[in-house]
């Protein structure tokens, strides 16, 4: 299948540049293009608007038909009391604590055992990485018991992970997705720039430290965005292994639902909006590698 | 540890010197045997944490549950039960329940979380203007904590004070119960409302992945349709959905699987899971409901066997998949 690129235009679509050039063209693109810019505005940043308005209202105006969009008498309390109440700054402590250890712990862990599958290949490696991609095949939520029963009791080391950190990050260092996308990564990195380092006598450590790492920069990061955003939007092990056992433990999600039992209906949406500002801000800052990580994982060549 | 040290010896002994000497042993056995055994050893020295991890966290749960779901613990004592479990299960009612909500929300899904993003990504990518703030709007509620998009759904879905029922009577429109629906027929609101709830959050992720894969559709293809006189509708189906069959086919699946394990949209919009007369059940639900959440001794053993029946149901349906949608030829 030829894929030239046509000389003459850009990248073609289903609607060619011409017709768009034409005036009846023209205006139907123009009416389309501000129609879907009003409704995705209104469906996807709208939700978005009445998390952080709402909060600001009091209890009677958040009630009141027809709503108001913009709040009559803002209320800012809400939003202290919010975090005051449901111990946000803890909560937001905890999942970044937890995120960014299971993110390093991956790191060192996976990007360890991809080197070695990839350019050490060991005995018995195929076997292994095998059994590493037939985890992708069973649902997550199948494990979520029997995690929680290894968790409670680690067989031969007998030892009680729930409450603590390690019951989040270690189980996420068992991520073959990250494996293979890290090992098909160094597979593509040329055998003879390892084997030049071996020959002037850099050990196995320093070539993956000096050689491998810095060339693999963008798997890299698609690896931690996703390591990060696994662990911060997770709910049912969180749910399992941190909460109610020591509720200063608890991740975000999990923290906001409980004071959701107890906490009324608009401290719960002032703390989520709260909540939800810092991912929002990361993603303002980073999206650019974030949609290109996602597309980059997502497309397979 | 002993034969490692004498064979390194002597392939050291039998080595020709270091600047001639190839990094995977020379040309004689026991320069390359004695090299072979170093670098598997070092080797296993880096696969050893994630090896670890994952035998502890994944290999040894997935066969402790098979296992489990075998056996039946009374009173700290652990006893074979053979198939006493599944029996146990197939007899609950509510199990069938499940299943069939989740079937429900799968469908639903599909129809609204499946073509929903495709076409918006046809749409956005025939758009030559704002398409950098069109691509973020639609990936930010995939950025948002669950929890907090989940319990804002919820909010708007309160019945009486709720946003969309204020706007609906405000409009003069009729109100509806939303989430809380009592309806127990194969399409229920309360279901519709978990879906669109999920969706918005989710479809992000999905929309994005078609619009670079119908990036790379050539141009020509759409050229000579238009020549040869296609319309709109035409050439979508005959150039845009066969270019990019390959994605479209993987993300079904992948969402096929990745639905049929719903739990939190429906945990946190009906704050528990189980909706007016459990008409939102999900199986994981259930799942959770039999291993934490049952007053009483918990019951792991039925958990178990519900997770081995829906990783079968699973492994079928994507094995099945697989196979109707292989290469032929």
């Amino acid at each position: 299948m030829a894929a030239t690129p046509s000389t003459t235009q850009s990248t073609r679509t289903l609607i060619s540049s011409s017709a768009l050039s034409r005036a009846r063209g023209k205006l139907i693109y123009r009416i389309v293009l501000t129609l879907v810019i009003v409704v995705f505005t209104l469906v996807f940043i709208g939700p978005m608007y009445f998390l952080f308005s709402d909060g600001l209202k009091t209890t009677q105006e958040a009630v009141q038909v027809p709503p108001t969009i913009i709040p009559a008498h803002p209320h800012p309390a809400t939003f202290v009391h919010a975090w005051d109440e449901v111990g946000i700054a803890r909560l937001l402590f905890n999942t970044l604590y937890y995120a960014f250890g299971a993110l390093a712990f991956q790191l060192v862990f996976d990007v360890s055992a991809a080197y070695a599958l990839s350019k050490l290949r060991p005995v018995f490696g195929n076997v292994i990485f095998a059994a590493m991609l037939a985890t992708l095949m069973i649902p997550a939520t199948v494990l979520v018991v029997p995690q929680y029963i290894t968790v409670a009791d680690l067989p031969i080391l007998h030892l009680n992970l729930i409450g603590s950190p390690e019951a989040i990050w270690l189980p996420s260092v068992a991520n073959a997705f990250s494996i293979f996308l890290l090992k098909r990564f160094f597979d593509s990195i040329p055998g003879e720039i390892v084997d030049a380092a071996a020959i002037d006598g850099a050990s196995r450590g320093r070539i993956l430290r000096s050689i491998v790492l810095p060339i693999s920069r963008p798997i890299l990061g698609v690896v931690s965005i996703f390591a990060v955003v696994a662990v911060w939007k997770d709910f049912l092990w969180p749910l399992l292994v941190e909460a109610g056992y020591s509720p200063s433990h608890e991740t975000l999600n999990v923290g906001i639902w409980q004071a959701a039992q107890s906490v009324p209906q608009n401290v719960v949406i002032a703390a989520s909006a709260i909540a939800a500002l810092p991912t929002l801000v990361f993603f303002l800052i980073f999206q650019r590698n974030i949609l290109s990580g996602l597309t980059a994982g997502g497309l397979k060549g | 540890m002993t034969d490692i040290a004498t064979l390194s010896e002597a392939s050291r002994r039998s080595r020709p010197p270091r600047s001639t000497r190839s990094p995977r042993g020379g040309g004689r056995l026991g320069g390359r045997l004695g090299a072979k055994v170093r670098r598997n050893t070092s080797a296993y020295g880096f696969l050893f944490g994630a090896v670890a991890c994952f035998a502890f966290f994944a290999w040894y749960p997935m066969v402790r549950e098979i296992i489990m779901s075998f056996q039946q613990t009374h009173l700290g004592v652990t006893s074979w039960a053979g198939f006493a479990n599944y029996d146990r299960i197939f007899h609950d009612p509510t199990f069938w329940l499940a299943w069939r909500n989740t079937l429900e929300f799968t469908l639903l899904a599909l129809v609204l979380g499946y073509a929903v993003p495709f076409f918006t990504a046809i749409l956005l990518n025939e758009l030559r203007h704002a398409r950098g703030y069109l691509r973020v709007l639609v990936y930010l509620p995939v950025m948002l904590p669950p929890a907090s998009a989940l319990l804002l759904f919820a909010y708007f879905y309160d019945p009486t004070y709720g946003l969309f029922n204020r706007v609906l009577h405000a409009v003069g429109l009729p109100t509806s119960q939303w989430v809380q629906s009592p309806g127990t027929g194969f399409v229920s609101m309360a279901m519709v409302s978990v879906v669109i709830a999920a969706t918005w959050m989710n479809m992000g992720g999905a929309t994005l992945i078609y619009l670079a894969a119908l990036q790379n559709i050539p141009g020509e293809l759409y050229e000579a349709a238009e020549i040869d006189g296609a319309g709109l509708w035409s050439k979508i189906r005959h150039i845009t959905i066969p270019q990019t069959r390959l994605i479209l086919s993987m993300l079904l699946m992948l969402q096929v699987v990745a639905t049929m394990q719903m739990f939190v949209e429906a945990f946190i919009l009906t704050n528990g899971g189980a909706g007016v007369g459990d008409n939102t059940l999900s199986v994981v639900n259930l799942i959770y409901t039999y291993a934490f959440a049952l007053s009483g001794a918990s019951n792991y053993d039925s958990a178990s066997a519900l997770g081995v029946v829906l990783m079968l149901v699973l492994a079928v349906f994507s094995g099945g998949y697989l196979w109707v949608t292989r290469e032929r030829g």
